[in-house]
Parts: structure tokens; sequence; C-alpha cells
């Protein structure tokens, strides 16, 4: 019996997951596929940004005023040094992309991971202890709510910035950027968190548990998160794309990061001035990444849900 | 009897009229309600368990018995310590258990288990085998070596009739039959002393509700152990308990010794229960039909609870409500026919 039930070789972490059902509808999925390709394509290329981009967009020692709004090299009068261009400062365009998109994921990742330690911890106490504090917290999160996030942040910003003066407001932009991207939306995670709680409390695992005499913080973070998880990687998604889109609007309003470390938003926002003079490419070619790579994620978050929830109405 | 109470005597559990009221109407708004064009004031409950007293003593397994809906699961689940109870007094072992706070309840949790109901619910589905095992092990025991904690899962799990190959495997992986061994492997981690049994063969194939079964009654000889068995099956019943107690509406109705209540059923709903097992030999089946419907929990009648379906009832049980009355055999019933003798007349 035991030579039975013995005898298959322990699969690989990777095999495992290539051969689960989410591994399965993976591949039987090409938006998917295409979606996950392109997303490696662009974090590539922004994880290794300083080895591939041929100019560093930081450095002024590098930036020469008089090669700015040169258009991309398939355009007549383009100097065959920059790929994609140059930009109103004479900057790189391409090198700047790649740096842009670093920044902006970057932000919208740890935003995300804000929002996640925030609304998973409130979700789980409020879901688990109930009563009273569920209220209080969910009181708490509809306030929130009922303030978009983009108001909060705008005035968060702007408080900021006139307090600090801009100086120091730039220096530490990426900071603010994720507190005030991370603390405006943690009410998503806790929602769906405290939901996912409710339903998984009553089943009698959490009972034997609590009769086995471990404690809530355990029974919480053991046992109910894990069976909790999958509702959390599909609003992951989706949030990371959110926060990108939250980042590129408040750098496109000028209360993002500074123009020296251009982010994808306020590279199109800086490109929007020359927009009518002929140098579209400032603002198309970084929006066009901008929304591809939104645009990925957020294939990947359905795909995700699809999986993950089959149960779920898809209107 | 004997006024010397040797300490063995004393009964490890104990419940002193114990009640459960589940409140159905909660804040001030749900309280509100419109009767006769008038908005008055109420608060509505189900009494799941009313003014129940019994005493399981050591050794023993006590089955519970009842339709669904009498409130077994809620003793059970009070007795564990899941609820809270709204009256009346849960002793274990001579102490009180049921006001103390979770730290107080911590040294009971290695002496008191529970299996459940649902193999398919009860056991984490993202915890490997070992780790559902072990962990109440690492958890009550911080002293013991990662070694002897292995090898101590090894054995419990060999006991209940799992190889401990099998441990790295996720509940899914394995049988409804296989996983209440597994549930009854993790109660048996901490070595309780009692054990309460939330119906844990209903939710099985028939054919393998005998072995879970035979490996509980196993488990009872090997180590001592004493059961509080909530069932709805009296087949069961025969088999598992010494004792048996029959609830109806969350009313205590007749608590006997297995084969007295067998031989000799005393309560009218004990008789109609009986009568409903199927017997091989009966080609004239003598069901006992209950007629009327079961009174709702939320409002109890005020006499006996089994007023509205009893062919013997009068006057008497309508507006008053029956006692436990311990007879010569041993057996307790709160009946009033009974006590008055008028059944078989």
């Amino acid at each position: 019996m035991s030579s039975l039930s013995t005898n298959e070789i322990p699969a690989s972490r990777w095999s495992r997951i290539w051969n689960s059902k989410m591994g399965h509808s993976f591949r039987g999925n090409p938006v998917a596929v295409v979606s996950l390709a392109i997303f490696l394509v662009i974090a590539f290329g922004a994880i290794f940004a300083p080895l591939i981009a041929p100019f560093d967009p930081y450095d002024p020692g590098q930036i020469d005023i008089m090669n700015s709004e040169y258009p991309p090299i398939w355009i007549e009068g383009a100097d065959p040094q920059f790929l994609f261009g140059t930009d109103d400062q004479g900057r790189d365009l391409w090198s700047t992309i790649l740096y842009g998109t670093r920044l902006s994921l970057m932000i919208g990742l740890c935003a995300v991971a804000l929002q996640a330690v925030l609304g998973i911890s409130i979700g789980l106490l409020a879901g688990y202890i109930g009563g009273r504090l569920d209220s209080l917290l969910m009181r708490l999160a509809d306030i929130q709510l009922s303030f978009s996030t983009l108001m909060v942040a705008i005035i968060f910003l702007a408080v900021t910035q006139a307090m600090f003066g801009s100086e120091t407001f730039n220096q530490y932009a990426i900071y603010f950027l994720i507190a005030v991207i991370g603390v405006a939306e943690w009410p998503q995670y806790a929602r769906t968190v405290r939901a996912t709680v409710l339903a998984e409390k009553k089943k009698e695992y959490v009972d034997s548990a609590r009769v086995l005499g471990f404690g809530p913080m355990r029974i919480m973070v053991r046992h109910i998160l894990p069976n909790s998880l999958s509702p959390i990687f599909v609003i992951s998604t989706v949030q990371v794309a959110n926060a990108i889109i939250s980042e590129a609007s408040l750098s496109f309003l000028g209360l993002g990061m500074p123009p020296s470390q251009p982010s994808l938003g306020s590279l199109i926002s800086s490109g929007f001035d020359y927009i009518f003079s002929g140098s579209w490419w400032i603002t198309a070619i970084p929006g066009v990444v901008l929304v591809v790579l939104v645009l990925v994620i957020n294939l990947l978050g359905d795909w995700m849900r699809d999986v993950l929830n089959p149960k779920l109405y898809k209107g | 009897m004997t006024d010397i109470i040797a300490p063995d005597s004393r009964p490890l559990l104990e419940l002193k009229q114990l009640e459960k009221r589940f409140v159905l109407d909660k804040g001030f708004l749900e309280t509100l309600k419109l009767r006769r064009g008038r908005i008055v004031r109420e608060r509505r409950a189900v009494h799941a368990v009313n003014d129940v007293s019994l005493s399981v003593a050591r050794g023993e397994a006590l089955c519970v018995v009842g339709e669904s809906g009498c409130g077994k699961s809620t003793v059970a689940r009070l007795v564990a310590g899941l609820l809270t109870p709204s009256g009346g007094e849960i002793l274990y072992d001579g102490a009180r258990t049921d006001n103390r706070s979770r730290a107080g309840m911590m040294p009971l949790r290695k002496k008191m288990q529970m299996i459940f109901q649902n193999p398919y619910a009860s056991l984490n589905p993202r915890m490997t085998i070992r780790q559902a095992l072990e962990e109440p092990m690492h958890y009550h025991n911080p002293a013991m070596s990662r070694a002897e904690v292995r090898d101590k899962v090894a054995e419990v799990m060999r006991t209940v009739g799992v190889d401990p190959s099998w441990s790295m495997r996720y509940p899914h992986e394995f049988s409804g039959g296989q996983r209440q061994r597994i549930a009854i492997a993790r109660a048996l981690t901490v070595d309780p002393e009692f054990i309460i049994a939330d119906e844990p063969i209903s939710a099985l194939d028939v054919s393998i509700q005998a072995q879970v079964l035979n490996l509980m009654l196993e488990a009872k000889e090997q180590r001592g152990l004493t059961y509080l068995f909530i069932t709805h099956d009296l087949s069961v019943v025969e088999h598992f308990g010494t004792r048996v107690a029959v609830l109806y509406l969350g009313t205590l109705c007749e608590l006997a010794d297995t084969r007295t209540l067998f031989e000799n059923p005393k309560h009218p709903y004990t008789r109609a229960l009986l009568s409903a097992v199927p017997q091989l030999s009966d080609d004239h089946p003598k069901h006992i039909r209950l007629k009327g419907e079961i009174p709702t929990p939320i409002n109890l009648p005020q006499g006996c609870p089994f007023y509205s379906r009893c062919t013997y009832a009068n006057d008497r049980c309508r507006v008053e409500r029956p006692l436990p009355v311990q007879k010569p055999d041993g057996s307790a019933v709160a009946c009033h026919a009974v006590e008055e003798d008028r059944l078989d007349g």
C-alpha cells in the first residue's frame, strides 16, 4: 500500500505551479500570457534601467539643452543617439522613460504594500473580533471612501508642499506619494478582507483551532489569512494599476515627482506644454507606456479574478 | 447510596440548569414591533437549550440524541467553550468553566478536545496534515523538540490508521473517512481525557461510519477517554453509548443507561424515536406517528414542550413544565404522564 502511495517523484515547486489549476488556465488564456509577457518586459526594463539606459537622466552633466526636442529616430531630423528623441531639456526620452517606469512601478508597488498592510490588519480585526470594533472600523472606512483618493492626495500634497517648501518636498516626494496613496485606499482592502474573514470564521476549522486553545492572533494570521488570500491577490493587481494611475495623475498636476526625477506622469505633464509646437512624442510615448502598463496589469487582474473566483458573475 | 463520595465518583463533567438563548433582535430598532396597531418593545430569542442538567462520569460515553434543531450541537459547543451559556453552570472536574477567560481555559484545552461533524470543513485547507497535527503539539508543549513532536505525530497517525508518509499532503487529497481520522488524530495530539464529538460520523459514508466509530472506541479503551457524543443516529447510540440523554426542543426528556432506554423507553417522545428505527424483523412496523408541529424555539410553550405532539397530554401538561424524576431503574424522565403512571393504562 505504501509503495503505491509513495512511488511518485516529489514535484518541484515550479512544476507544481505549472501543473496547477491556475497554471493550466494561464496557458489556455492567450490574453493572460501576452499580458504577463509585456508586464515582465516592462518590469525588466524598469529594474535594469541603469544597465539598459544609454544615458543617466538624473546626471545634469549628461544633459545638453542644445539637444532638446529631437524627434524619435524614425522621423526626419532625428539624432541617431536618441531612440525616442529628447524632451524639452535635452534628456534622452528612452532613458527617461525607463527611469520613469521604474519610479512609477516602485511607487505603485510600495503604495499597495502599505495599503495591504493597513487594510489586511484592519479587515482581519474587524471581521474576526466583530461587534463594536467592527462597526467603528467600517464606519471609518466609509468616511475614508467618501473622500475621493485624488482629493485627499491633492490636499495633503499641496499642504505638505507649502509647509516644507518645494526643495524639501521634491527630495522626499516619492515617500509622500507612497504614504498618501497607501493611506487613501486602505478601505478597499479592509472591506474585501473583512468579507472573506466573516465567511471563513464560521467554518469548523476555526472552531477547532479555538478548541485547541490557539489565541486570536494565531487564528487570524495562521488560519484565516491563508484562506483569504485569493481575493487579496485579485484586489492587489487592480490596486497596483490604480496606484500607478493615481501617481501619474498627481504628477501630471504638478504635485508628484519633480521634473528633475520624472515619473511617467510628470514626463507626460512636462511634454504637454510642447504638444502644440509639434513635439508630441514627449507626451505620447510615455503616455503609451503608461497605458500599456496599466492595461496589462488590469488584464492580469481580470484573469486572476476569473480563475480564483469562478462564481463571480461575468457581465 | 452511601454518603462517602470517593474521589473517582465525582462526575468529570456536570451541567447545571444550563441555558442558552440566541438573541434575534439585536440593537434598539429591531426590538420595536407593531402589535395591534401599537408599537411595543420586544426582544425575541431562540431558546436553544433550556434548563438542561446532566453529568458525565469518568470513562463513560454519554450520547445526546434528538431531532435536528433540538439543541444537541449547542450543548456540545457550550461544553467546549465555543459559546457562553446564558444561564446555568458547566463544571469540569468540579471546577466551573463557563465564566473563564481564554487564558483560564488554557489548562482545560489539553484535557478537553472536540471532533466536528464535517471533516471537509474542520481541517484547514491550506495546512498539510503534518502542520495541522504538529501545531497543537508545539503550542501546548513548547519544551518538546522538533524530532520529539515529529515522532509523536507519526505515532498518533499510526494509531488512527493514517500512514505517516502521507503527512506532507493537504486535506483535499484525502477521502472523508481519512479526514475524519486525521481530525481525530489532531484531537488526540494533546492527550485529552475528554472528547466532545459533535455528530462525527453523520457526514460520512455508511461503509466508513463503522470504521470511524470503532476507531473512537479503540481510542477510548487505550487512552481511557470519556466521550460526550452528539448524534441523531440511534443505532450508533446502541453501539457506542453507555448512557443516553434525549433532548427535545432544548429540554431534557429522558436520561438513562443505554440498555434501560432501549429495553424500556418511558418518555412518549423516546418511544416514538425508538419506534422509528427500522428493524429487519419488522413485517408490520408499528411506528408511533407523531402528529402536529414542533413548536418554534422562539415562543416556547408554557408547559411540556412535547405537549403539542403527545398523545398522552392532558391539561396539566399544557400549563406545567415537567421536571426530570428519578426512576427506580436509574433513569430520569421528565413527563407528567410517566409520573402519574397513566401511560400504559
